[in-house]
């Protein structure tokens, strides 16, 4: 019950903040709370197949920069007024980019996850990485669009009239990405779905044995998935105005997963914590010293060594937190 | 056919390189089921003690020394303070904490010795060529990376397979539980094998500090070069790190060189170098998909 009356406040408070950051004189909090905001939808994406699916995935970056790239691409075609590939004209409105990044972002991680699922335990968080390295190579050498050093995206995609150049309307529109996300992934954890792919979690053998082809389950998990950090992807281009390989590094999968890990595998709101906690930290230590990572490191140690279940187990002890 | 010939021995010598990383690695992974990101750390920080006691004596086997010490030290200290804990965890936590391990580490030759990279100069006996067929010449150091890399293959082999330790080496990696059953005692003998594989890693950084440049990052280059070896070759199996390492240095190296020059034929110069790099760059991890779509388990797996 009391989830009823917590969850509309927490939001209520959320909305709020770039009144509140303007209140106090830090516009800046704004970008912050942007990132964190975009960072959960991946967070929580990732999730679905590393928390509740228990697949390891090393290589999510690669559908998070996807996302920002088709928004990237298109408006480099819609800039120089020339289709891609001949065929599909390039598109400066987000109703047109967004979904054409889940799409792409859908696409790749059916190819991908239906190859690297046939592998599992090291070989598949290894065929996972490895194909999203493919990725970040082929990006990295393609001169057409920037190459290593990315692409500029001169204009933030037109949306419903709306100007998204403005922070504040930029963090409305990826809070409100994020909650409708976690909504539907709450509505799929609970299904029968949720279901058997938490039995996969616990005994794929089991699943098996009860009669369950387990296979589609996780292809479907794995693509929920990927199609999830796209769209955080294509936010990320337009809250950013620029993509570049940098956003499909090896390291970026990582910091996903530390991410998901941090907040709590297997929960909801987990990744949002995560994902406020790692950004909150970055942006923390760097201001601290240069050589924020130097500690940085150790504190990730630390929670890996002694806070298994995340902060999600520090705030309800008993219960829902706990892994099996 | 020079060409091809200079460069297949630069694909040995990468992919001795590799060998060393991979070698190690694979034991790590096979006997204790850690993945260690931080591998790849071990081999940037002989690289860097190498190249730092380089500059300070000049000389070269005291070089070689504090790479191998630097990074042998620095192995068992991880082992000790960190591994340790995770060996019964899951790969998860496993990934988390050594990436964590990277940052430190990385952040921490920053601390010491910059953001640049150093270039480690060879000593006049080591530096020029020999003609290796009339007429090929090809650089003295890089035949002498091939044949110590062979070397300690050879070694590690009679290590594996001729030694007690070895056995239990062996043993361990097909069924740990039996070892233990068996009254051996576990803790020492994946100290021992960990601190291998950071030696193993601390030569391999100690001879690339002169063929590529010393510099942060260096590391990750590798490992993630090293996963594909390892996992090419099977999880656990030197045997397999073996032919893995020679087919992936080889693959990578001969993509490199001629992919550019073949786009070079379909279009301008300067995309074609760029596509080309990127293209051979992905080479290996298509390579890589495609033996495990095939033999999921690797080339030569250790617990078939």
């Amino acid at each position: 019950m009391r989830d009823r009356l917590l969850l509309p406040l927490l939001l209520l408070i959320a909305a709020s903040l770039p009144w509140v950051a303007e209140a106090f004189g830090t516009p800046a909090t704004t970008g912050l709370a942007t990132r964190i905001a975009i960072y959960a939808i991946a967070a929580a994406s990732l999730n679905v197949i590393l928390g509740f699916g228990g697949l390891v995935s090393f290589g999510h970056a690669a559908y998070f920069g996807l996302g920002g790239y088709t928004v990237g691409i298109l408006w480099e075609h819609f800039r120089l007024g020339e289709p891609f590939l001949g065929i599909v004209p390039g598109s400066a409105n987000l109703l047109v980019t967004f979904p054409c990044s889940l799409l792409v972002g859908g696409l790749a991680a059916a190819a991908i996850g239906a190859l690297s699922l046939r592998t599992s335990g090291v070989q598949f968080i290894m065929i996972t990485l490895a194909f999203a390295q493919m990725v970040y190579f082929l990006f990295v050498s393609l001169a057409v669009y920037g190459g290593d050093d990315g692409l500029m995206i001169r204009r933030t995609n037109a949306f419903l009239g709306l100007n998204l150049r403005d922070a504040a309307t930029m963090y409305w529109l990826s809070l409100g990405v994020l909650v409708v996300w976690l909504w539907l992934l709450g509505r799929i954890v609970r299904s029968r779905f949720g279901r058997v792919l938490e039995g996969v979690r616990q005994s794929e053998r089991r699943m098996a044995a009860i009669g369950i082809s387990t296979y589609p389950y996780k292809l479907a998990a794995f693509v929920i998935s990927g199609v999830g950090c796209a769209a955080a992807g294509a936010l990320w281009a337009n809250h950013a105005r620029f993509v570049s390989p940098d956003m499909m590094h090896w390291t970026k999968s990582g910091e996903l997963m530390i991410m998901v890990i941090l907040g709590g595998m297997g929960t909801l709101l987990g990744p949002v914590l995560g994902s406020a906690a790692l950004v909150g930290l970055e942006y923390m230590l760097s201001g601290l010293t240069e050589h924020w990572q130097f500690i940085l490191g150790p504190i990730l140690i630390m929670i890996v060594l002694f806070a298994r279940n995340g902060l999600m187990s520090l705030l309800a002890p008993r219960g829902r937190a706990s892994r099996g | 056919m020079t060409l091809l010939l200079e460069q297949l021995l630069n694909g040995v010598q990468l992919g001795v390189t590799l060998f060393l990383l991979g070698s190690g690695l694979t034991l790590i992974f096979g006997i204790m089921g850690v993945i260690n990101l931080a591998h790849g750390s071990l081999y940037m920080i002989g690289a860097f003690a190498a190249a730092f006691v380089a500059a300070e004596t000049g000389s070269v086997f005291l070089a070689l020394l504090g790479g191998l010490v630097a990074a042998g030290l620095t192995g068992m200290a991880i082992e000790f303070v960190v591994l340790r804990r995770l060996y019964a965890r899951d790969h998860l936590d496993q990934v988390l904490a050594t990436f964590g391990l990277i940052l430190f580490f990385n952040q921490g030759m920053v601390i010491l010795f910059g953001r640049q990279p150093i270039f480690v100069a060879l000593p006049p006996f080591l530096s020029g060529a020999v003609e290796i067929l009339p007429g090929v010449p090809y650089p003295v150091y890089r035949l002498l990376i091939i044949v110590l890399g062979l070397l300690v293959a050879v070694g590690l082999w009679f290590l594996i397979q001729r030694t007690r330790i070895g056995a239990l080496v062996r043993a361990g990696a097909t069924n740990r539980e039996m070892v233990r059953a068996l009254g051996v005692d576990i803790r020492l003998l994946y100290t021992l094998v960990f601190g291998l594989g950071a030696l193993l890693a601390g030569f391999a950084g100690v001879m690339a500090g002169p063929v590529y440049s010393v510099n942060v990052g260096m590391g990750e280059q590798i490992l993630i070069l090293t996963f594909v070896v390892v996992v090419i070759g099977g999880v656990g199996s030197i045997r397999g790190a073996m032919y893995g390492a020679l087919l992936v240095g080889v693959v990578d190296t001969i993509l490199r060189a001629y992919v550019p020059g073949l786009l070079r034929a379909v279009m301008d110069a300067s995309q074609a170098d760029m596509l080309g790099a990127g293209l051979a760059s992905m080479g290996v991890y298509l390579l890589m998909a495609l033996v495990l779509l095939l033999k999921p388990r690797g080339l030569f797996p250790a617990h078939a």
